[in-house]
């Protein structure tokens, strides 16, 4: 089933206090999620993104725009006649059932035609049960579980009445860094093998990245950019994009574009053509270095980091945004630092430049 | 899968008859409320009733358009409702004061010292608070009676004193102060009893002004120990009283007097409440059952 | 070590001293008393050591009346004011509008006086001489007949009781169970929303269970209160209970103390222990009860 988002919004009127505006949770949303796949929606706390994921169940109601499954229109439909499957956060497993009763109990809620037999809720519930490898679990109570264990319960729960959407709300928040690897790849598994539209939420830019067709990241109620991971990584559209995606984050530089050449403070990174002059933002994958003696970018060197398989160069730089500029290298490449400075070429794939004050890309060919 | 185009018309069902439960529920809590508030009403409208007015209506009127003040004067002349008054008001501040020097005390001993046989007589504090008074109160009036004291205030106050209860209240919350602003105290060379008044005391000020609200309440409303120990009107409290009143009261079936001695007992507690409705109700809430 | 050894018992003595005088040792003779044949408070000496006192209590017609009067009011009061309490708090639970001030005047009958208040309601149900009263009127109104609530027939008296003792009761548990109704977590609410789950299956199947143990500890204190019902009964039918048939047993046990039939403190004793004994029998078997059914 694929969902479409038309112009959505959602205002939340401001009552406690005079003077103050109206909180804008989503801002004119516009977007097509494509049938069996797997969304997320990604941006720092309080940019809209857990709104959206209310109006697309049907907890709230927009203050504007349509939402359609496939050709539906469910904007005014309560959440109990959209057909979907909704994951909490915590999970909001029913305390007092055992985990049978709670993924039996969406089952029970069915009336007239729709209703089952005993022996099909039954089915139905085992079903889903095995489909998140919990068939052993059915008679234990919610605290008698782990976090991983709730959580699969919980998605249990969701799929047991076949959704058209299933939604996530950080799925992964609340689970220790191990597991959550673990239920990362068991999400991925179970949205591949239902085939069901898909839409999570979640800060982790990496947990977004890893498991998802499709990523939104979202500011302030606004979808910044939506694409597949790599595409928006590789590709981002502002500061804030590229800032946001990436770990270690992205180096930030200021600088200008003059007479075709890039500058990072005084230093002539590249050589571009098809921009005009202008003060910008420089941002440099940590990646996208190169050890080069003769390098144009020269830093102060701080110390470095091996971790194995790459090099970790921390450096500092008087132009850098951030306290320091972090370069990761292949351990192969690196060498014995004696010298207090360390001098790097870029990787031309790897810097994107912004304007100054809207904080857009902009695109630049390398001469 | 179900059919999804009559959703629609599902949802607008779904509206109207929400709207309607709406409707339902506000009519529910109304009547609630004019159930409660009825008595107070009929009560203040009575009490502005004159005697002969009262009297001649075979059909209680629901309105008066000739309110008069006549019972209020009567209620304060004809019988001795401002000695009640007074009497119930030391009665009240005494018991109370005395309970929160013992209470205070008592929870910080608990909360705070160390001494040989601290948990058990702790555990003997919470066993003492399941007794039901009226266990006791048989004892308590024969002792009252030996020691003579009957129609007096130390009688009626020394037995109303004790509330397990409010020390454990106390204690639990004063138990909640980090160890490490004692020991800080300590360093300083501050001694407990300044410590407790100066740091304690004023860290837990909210549980004592509910345990105070509660006491309050109690003693305003307390009636069986004083009926039992006091038959000289001259001790009577307000609830005893207004039982007085009503059996022998202005020598003869004046319901309007009656009434407004009745809203002159109410509007103390009432106006403490509506000043202080968030920590009453919150107080008693954490514990406080009637009685 | 030795110093704060005598420190802390001294913080304690005030509270010890009360309690040991007026808890402790009150409880341990009240045993004694209602062990203790032919007490006589003037000359406080006694015949012999037996169990004539709970014998004689437990044969005397006054008793038993409040025995029975009790029982009625538990059985009608406790399980009408829990219903009518908990439709009223799930109400305004689901209401903004109006919410605090509805629960301010909810908790109005808190705060008042039982015995003024108590007055308010005779006069209410009364039948004299000039009028038949509010209610009776309201009775003629619809078609019935008129009957003296206060000093009238059995059931009429003893309705007047158990409608009093409701209200009077209803502002703590409506408080109650209000912030228990509030304090279950809305995502319960919304992942049976979004299941479509049906209003009354949520609260059934999810609501009460939530709130069970708060509702268990209200049927108790509920009981407890109910089996010591006195005051309501003084405030509408004045201090002679036995004539008006409306003694509960507390108000029993204080005219076995004081009062025109009083003097009697080791009946007095026997009739308390009676009471603690049903009492905890109750609390018992309600705990047990609520065993079973909170999950918890």
């Amino acid at each position: 089933m694929k969902v479409v988002l038309q112009n959505l919004s959602k205002v939340f009127p401001n009552r406690s206090k005079k003077g103050l505006a109206d909180v804008i949770a989503v801002n004119d949303f516009t977007f097509e999620i494509p049938d069996g796949k797997l969304v997320g929606l990604l941006g720092p706390s309080g940019c809209g993104k857990s709104t959206t994921l209310n109006l697309i169940c049907g907890l709230q109601t927009p203050t504007g725009g349509k939402i359609f499954f496939g050709d539906d229109d469910v904007t005014n439909l309560p959440p109990e006649n959209r057909g979907v499957g909704l994951v909490f956060q915590n999970y909001a497993l029913y305390p007092h059932l055992s985990v049978q009763q709670n993924i039996l109990f969406p089952l029970q809620n069915l009336k007239g035609a729709d209703k089952l037999s005993k022996s099909e809720m039954l089915a139905k519930a085992r079903e889903a049960a095995g489909l998140v490898q919990i068939d052993e679990l059915m008679s234990r109570k919610p605290s008698e579980l782990s976090g991983g264990q709730q959580q699969r319960v919980a998605i249990a729960r969701a799929l047991v009445k076949m959704p058209r959407i299933l939604l996530l709300d950080e799925p992964l928040s609340n689970l220790d860094a191990r597991l959550r690897l673990q239920t990362r790849e068991e999400l991925r598994r179970i949205q591949r093998e239902t085939r069901i539209t898909t839409v999570f939420v979640t800060h982790d830019q990496e947990e977004a990245m890893s498991i998802s067709d499709i990523i939104v990241v979202m500011r302030s109620g606004v979808a910044e950019q939506i694409g597949e991971p790599q595409e928006v990584y590789d590709n981002p559209v502002n500061l804030f994009v590229a800032k946001f995606l990436g770990s270690p984050p992205i180096n930030v530089f200021s600088g200008k574009v003059a007479d075709g050449s890039l500058f990072i403070g005084e230093d002539a990174v590249l050589n571009i053509s098809g921009v005009q002059n202008q003060e910008v933002f420089v941002g440099v994958r940590p990646e996208g270095f190169v050890l080069d003696k003769a390098g144009p970018l020269r830093c102060k060197l701080s110390r470095v980091e091996v971790m194995g398989r790459d090099v970790s160069i921390i450096s500092t730089h008087g132009a850098s945004v951030n306290p320091i500029v972090r370069s990761i290298i292949n351990a192969e490449s690196a060498e014995n630092f004696s010298t207090a400075e360390v001098r790097f070429a870029v990787k031309p794939a790897k810097v994107f430049v912004f304007n100054k004050e809207t904080e857009e890309r902009v695109f630049f060919e390398v001469r | 899968m179900t059919n999804y185009t009559d959703f629609v018309r599902k949802s607008r069902s779904a509206g109207s008859r929400k709207a309607a439960g709406r409707v339902v529920i506000y009519a529910l809590l109304t009547l609630w409320a004019l159930m409660v508030l009825f008595p107070f009403y009929w009560m203040l409208l009575s009490s502005v009733k004159s005697y002969g007015a009262y009297n001649s209506e075979f059909i209680p009127a629901f309105f008066t358009l000739s309110p008069t003040l006549e019972n209020y004067v009567s209620a304060f002349t004809a019988v001795p409702l401002g000695r009640y008054f007074v009497n119930t008001l030391i009665f009240t501040v005494v018991t109370t004061a005395v309970m929160l020097v013992v209470t205070v005390f008592a929870a910080f001993a608990f909360a705070r010292l160390n001494f040989r046989g601290k948990n058990a007589a702790f555990l003997l504090f919470l066993a003492l608070m399941m007794i039901p008074n009226e266990l006791v109160i048989v004892t308590n009036f024969v002792t009252i009676t030996k020691l003579d004291m009957r129609n007096s205030f130390p009688g009626l106050i020394l037995p109303s004193v004790t509330s397990v209860f409010y020390i454990y209240l106390l204690k639990e919350n004063l138990a909640q102060i980090p160890d490490e602003l004692y020991l800080a105290a300590k360093v300083d060379g501050t001694s407990d009893l300044k410590y407790l008044f100066k740091v304690m005391i004023p860290i837990c000020k909210p549980t004592i002004i509910t345990i105070v609200i509660l006491k309050v309440i109690e003693c305003w409303n307390s009636f069986v120990w004083p009926r039992l120990i006091t038959d000289d009107a001259d001790y009577f409290l307000v609830s005893n009283g207004i039982q007085e009143i009503r059996e022998n009261g202005f020598g003869r079936e004046n319901i309007p007097a009656m009434m407004a001695a009745v809203v002159v007992i109410s509007v103390p507690l009432i106006v403490l409440f509506l000043i202080f409705r968030k920590k009453v109700m919150a107080g008693v809430s954490r514990g406080g059952t009637k009685g | 070590m030795d110093k704060r050894n005598n420190k802390g018992w001294l913080f304690l003595l005030p509270a010890v001293l009360f309690l040991g005088f007026f808890m402790v040792y009150p409880l341990v003779d009240v045993f004694i008393y209602s062990f203790e044949e032919g007490y006589n408070s003037a000359s406080q000496t006694f015949f012999g050591v037996g169990a004539y006192n709970y014998s004689y209590v437990l044969h005397d017609p006054y008793f038993l009346q409040a025995v029975k009067n009790t029982f009625i009011l538990v059985i009608i009061t406790v399980p009408v004011s829990t219903g009518v309490a908990l439709l009223i708090s799930a109400g305004l639970n689901s209401v903004k509008k109006l919410n605090k001030l509805f629960q301010t005047i909810y908790f109005l009958p808190y705060v008042t006086n039982t015995l003024a208040v108590g007055l308010v309601f005779m006069i209410l149900f009364k039948k004299t001489a000039y009028s038949d009263g509010l209610i009776n009127l309201f009775i003629e109104l619809f078609g019935g007949s008129s009957v003296d609530f206060i000093s009238g027939p059995y059931w009429a008296k003893m309705f007047v009781l158990c409608f009093y003792t409701i209200w009077v009761v209803m502002p703590f548990k409506v408080l109650i169970l209000t912030s228990a109704l509030a304090s279950v977590n809305p995502q319960y609410y919304n992942a049976a929303k979004v299941d479509g789950t049906s209003k009354l299956r949520t609260f059934t199947k999810i609501t009460l269970p939530m709130i069970s143990p708060m509702l268990f500890y209200l049927i108790i204190t509920a009981f407890i209160g109910a089996f010591k019902a006195y005051s309501d009964a003084v405030a509408l039918f004045g201090t002679d209970l036995n004539a008006a048939e409306m003694n509960t047993i507390v108000g029993y046990i204080y005219d076995m103390l004081y009062g025109n039939s009083g003097g009697y403190p080791s009946f007095a004793s026997a009739a308390a222990i009676v009471l603690l004994v049903i009492v905890l029998t109750i609390t018992c078997i309600n705990s047990l009860i609520s065993k079973k059914y909170i999950y918890y």
